[in-house]
């Protein structure tokens, strides 16, 4: 009847092709790359001995800011210390204050989420009116004077974040499991006589569980430039250990003296970890929500 | 006369308070026989949920009474054992298919969880009333391994049926239970139900908008609009001989052959508020 | 060619994780002016895709083979300015959920006037004035304050109204509308076809109507088509659907609801569920589910036949007609009837010869 009958048409087809590339459930190529640099990161701080060709905290006056050589890969600080070896050591202090920083905050925050949830009415205002209050200070503030209150040092830091974190995972969480809490399917299990505790661990957790994991990846990031940034002032981790934040803080002196190294090396390595976490936090975030 | 399974007596439902306050079932009174149907008609906002859900313990009624047995029902179960009790008692379906189950659980684990909570089994016991269960309702083991998302609607809500019957409660109460469904699943769905009435001697409380599916379903029927009760009797003089106008009206409002839309709401007052 | 909406032999893909997967197979159908087509069918018939392929809203990446020609011209070579021209004057959709097609923050004044503001460049007053003439028309009282209201203070009907207020606004000739009383209470959606129809008719539009109930098809629609797995299983006179389906599908859907004024023992179900295009088995697609289904129904796909008044997927159809519906009170199985004097005689769809009625 007309030519038209048989023509193929395509809409969009360009756009297509891209889309099929990455699936609805996978993490796409970004999220595999943030994952790859996170692993070379947690080896490197793993396996920081085997990898360091010197002590951190071998000291060489004569040495001071050394250029890079065949002794000394990336070059050596203003007290001649190997600052490769210090790179190595300074990953384990700079990942191990935000992982337990995540770890409280996130274990906190769920449990009060849940608990506000499940039980509701007051409990549940009572938790959301603290858990704004507390989100209302800023998490290096209250760092700052927690370390004024304690002395300084990486412990008094992890504590304070921690609480201070517990706001932001506590009110995400909060939202995602009052959905699910909604839903038939959980009252279905109320009617049936299956008791809270399992409902909201058995069910209500799993389904908001990769939400959890998400954010709580979003917040190592985040921990991870407060501490450092603590550390850059001087309270957080203190010397002689090695830590990227206080690298850069040290750091700062041999950028005055056209020596870079030791600051540029510590900020970069920061900046790559903190946006490959950010990078895979996102990919996370996505995929949960196009699952739920 | 037997006795009642289950009385409603004047059961009244309000939320909110002073000006805000509304009614959403008013006066509502009803008794179901042991091995009885009844149908609960209203459109949305009618209260027929609301009822229901008073009746499972979701809701705490405003006033009036409900007994199971003779035994007072009216205030919601305290802890979860009662609510296990009581769950042994009356069970619901719920009408979406989709978020009536936990997306996360295979059927056959939805299934094992309410057995283990009625009795306490071991794990082959627990095997064969789960395999009881899903005979009954018409799944396959390929269907119990599964989550969910690979099931089609008619096969989540036998699930949903499979697990309302696990603790083998007196009371069934179907939420709009097949509304949701395709006609030709929905069919397959009703025949469970009597099948499963038949078989296991459950009573129904068949909450549906459907005038066709609630003849199918149910012995008496109960007309609900804006949470009070305007008519109640056998299923059949109630939908064939309507006393009420509102009820005649749900009836006319059916469409069939020869249905003209214009001229029935022009015979009814039109409805623009 | 008089027919306002022509469809022919269109098949649709659509890229669903990476792969096209069929959606629509050969739909092939016309609507005249001012008569309305319904499209009846169950959850993956296609009967939502193939409305919004007419009004050519795929998503992108679709495979479209096969013609829309509205009033003529092709649809898919419409261009940016046609296409536009086409969708907001020639055609207008009206959907199921009303409420997520409005904002929530938006009155129904701004909804109402928004495109005759930007498509017609009208005054801000004679644009309100316009709105509530059109309020008026669709059976609102007190449009003025309605104007001013958002759309959480309108209840489900209402909000469909003003859809339909919006729809009729340009005048098209074509209103699509998807399933528009499925999420309305029964009174309310005998209050809004009323209303549909009687614009329907004052501005002498045509309709493809889509909805999964026979019942509600059968009593607004001149012809309803029934879809299974993205194709069209039969066309026919809807006042025939009931009393002489021409489709073993169309027969065991009417059959498998209950009825209002009487109750059976055994409702006759149908076996299995219903399948998609994609996942459809060669030949016919039904076959799988069918109490009629012989071998040959399973040897490629059944072309469709022109028999007596409508058209039909099913091979067997000669064969069948009359014994799909038991004639009078339920029966378990279909009663043998005395066959018709003449046997119908079955020509391929392009044929030319049509059968009378062998029966009535």
């Amino acid at each position: 009847m007309s030519t038209t009958a048989t023509a193929v048409r395509r809409t969009g087809a360009r756009k297509a092709g891209r889309r099929a590339t990455r699936g609805t459930s996978g993490i796409g190529t970004t999220g595999w790359v943030a994952i790859v640099l996170l692993g070379l990161v947690v080896c490197g701080a793993l396996l920081a001995p085997l990898l360091s060709p010197q002590g951190p905290n071998a000291v060489d006056l004569s040495g001071a800011y050394q250029g890079s050589s065949g002794a000394h890969l990336l070059g050596t600080d203003a007290s001649g210390r190997d600052l490769l070896s210090r790179l190595f050591h300074g990953s384990r202090t700079a990942l191990i204050g935000p992982f337990l920083v995540v770890a409280v905050s996130t274990l906190l925050g769920t449990v009060l989420a849940l608990a506000a949830v499940w039980f509701g009415g007051w409990f549940d205002q009572l938790v959301v009116r603290v858990v704004d209050a507390v989100f209302a200070f800023p998490g290096l503030l209250l760092a700052i004077l927690a370390t004024a209150l304690f002395g300084s040092g990486l412990p008094a830091a992890v504590v304070a974040l921690s609480v201070a974190y517990v706001p932001y995972i506590a009110r995400i969480v909060r939202s995602a499991a009052l959905r699910e809490r909604n839903l038939p399917y959980i009252a279905a299990l109320q009617v049936q006589g299956v008791h809270g505790l399992r409902i909201a661990l058995g069910h209500i957790l799993p389904n908001v569980g990769g939400l959890i994991v998400a954010n709580a990846t979003l917040a190592f990031g985040f921990a991870l430039m407060d501490l450092a940034g603590l550390s850059f002032i001087g309270l957080g981790v203190q010397p002689p250990t090695s830590d990227w934040g206080a690298m850069v803080g040290t750091g700062m002196a041999g950028v005055l003296q056209q020596h870079p190294q030791e600051a540029l090396f510590a900020s970069a390595l920061i900046v790559i970890t903190v946006g490959a976490v950010n990078m895979l936090g996102d990919r996370l975030t996505e995929r949960w929500e196009a699952r739920s | 006369m037997t006795e009642p399974l289950l009385v409603v007596e004047h059961l009244t439902k309000t939320f909110g308070h002073g000006r805000a306050q509304a009614t959403a079932v008013a006066d509502v009174s009803f008794a179901l026989a042991p091995g009885g149907s009844l149908g609960i008609v209203g459109e949305s906002g009618s209260g027929k949920t609301t009822t229901a859900r008073m009746i499972i313990g979701l809701e705490r009624p405003s006033g009036g009474r409900i007994t199971f047995r003779g035994e007072d029902r009216t205030a919601p179960a305290r802890s979860a054992r009662s609510r296990r009790q009581r769950g042994r008692d009356i069970q619901i379906v719920f009408q979406d298919p989709y978020t009536s189950l936990d997306r996360r659980q295979r059927v056959g684990d939805c299934l094992a969880e309410v057995v283990g909570v009625h009795a306490r089994p071991g794990r082959e016991e627990t095997r064969t009333r789960v395999r009881e269960l899903a005979e009954l309702v018409g799944l396959d083991d390929r269907q119990l391994a599964a989550l969910p998302r690979s099931l089609s609607g008619g096969q989540r809500q036998r699930v949903a049926i499979a697990r309302a019957l696990a603790a083998d409660p007196d009371i069934l109460i179907l939420d709009e239970a097949v509304s949701a469904l395709d006609v030709s699943i929905q069919a397959q769905i009703l025949n469970l139900l009597s099948d499963i009435r038949r078989k296991r001697g459950v009573s129904y409380l068949f909450i549906s908008h459907d005038l066709a599916v609630i003849r199918q379903v149910t012995d008496d029927t109960i007309v609900m609009r804006h949470g009070a009760v305007v008519e109640q009797g056998p299923t059949a003089d109630v939908l064939d001989h309507p006393q009420d106008p509102y009820t005649r009206l749900l009836r006319d409002s059916v469409p069939r052959g020869g249905w003209d839309p214009e001229t029935l709401t022009a015979a009814h007052s039109p409805g623009a508020e | 060619m008089n027919a306002l909406l022509q469809v022919e032999d269109l098949t649709v893909k659509l890229p669903v994780a990476g792969e096209l997967r069929t959606v629509l197979r050969d739909v092939s159908f016309s609507l005249d002016r001012g008569s309305t087509l319904g499209l009846v069918g169950e959850s993956g018939s296609g009967k939502s895709m193939t409305v919004r392929t007419v009004a050519r809203l795929l998503p992108d990446g679709a495979d479209v083979r096969g013609g829309v020609r509205f009033d003529g011209a092709d649809v898919f070579d419409l261009r940016a300015d046609a296409l536009r021209s086409y969708r907001a004057k020639d055609v207008a959709m009206i959907f199921q959920d009303a409420r997520a097609y409005t904002n929530p923050v938006r009155t129904i004044g701004d909804f109402l006037t928004e495109a005759m503001r930007v498509n017609d460049r009208m005054p801000k007053a004679a644009a309100r004035k316009r709105a509530q003439e059109l309020l008026a028309e669709v059976g609102i009282g007190d449009p003025e304050r309605r104007l001013r209201q958002y759309p959480h203070e309108l209840s489900g009907g209402l909000l469909q109204r003003v859809m339909i207020a919006a729809a009729v606004a340009a005048r098209p000739r074509l209103i699509l509308a998807d399933e528009p009383t499925t999420a309305l209470d029964v009174t309310t959606q005998a209050e809004v076809m009323a209303i549909l129809r009687r614009m329907q008719r004052e501005y002498g539009m045509a309709m493809l109507f889509i909805t999964h109930d026979l019942e509600l098809a059968g009593a607004v629609c001149d012809e309803t088509i029934v879809l299974y797995a993205g194709q069209v299983m039969e066309r026919q006179a809807s006042v025939r659907l009931h009393e002489d389906p021409l489709h073993p599908y169309t027969a065991a859907l009417v059959r498998a609801r209950p009825e209002i004024d009487r109750r059976v023992d055994r409702l006759p179900a149908i076996s299995g569920h219903p399948t998609t295009a994609y996942e459809a088995p060669d030949g016919c697609a039904f076959a799988p589910r069918c109490s009629f289904a012989q071998d040959d129904c399973l040897a490629g796909v059944p072309p469709l036949l022109r028999i007596g008044p409508g058209q039909t997927r099913c091979v067997q159809m000669p064969d069948l007609r009359g014994q799909l519906m038991p004639q009078s009170q339920p029966q378990p199985q279909p009663q043998p009837q005395s066959q018709p004097q003449s046997q119908p005689q079955s020509q391929p769809y392009v044929g030319s010869a049509t059968n009378e009625e062998a029966q009535r």
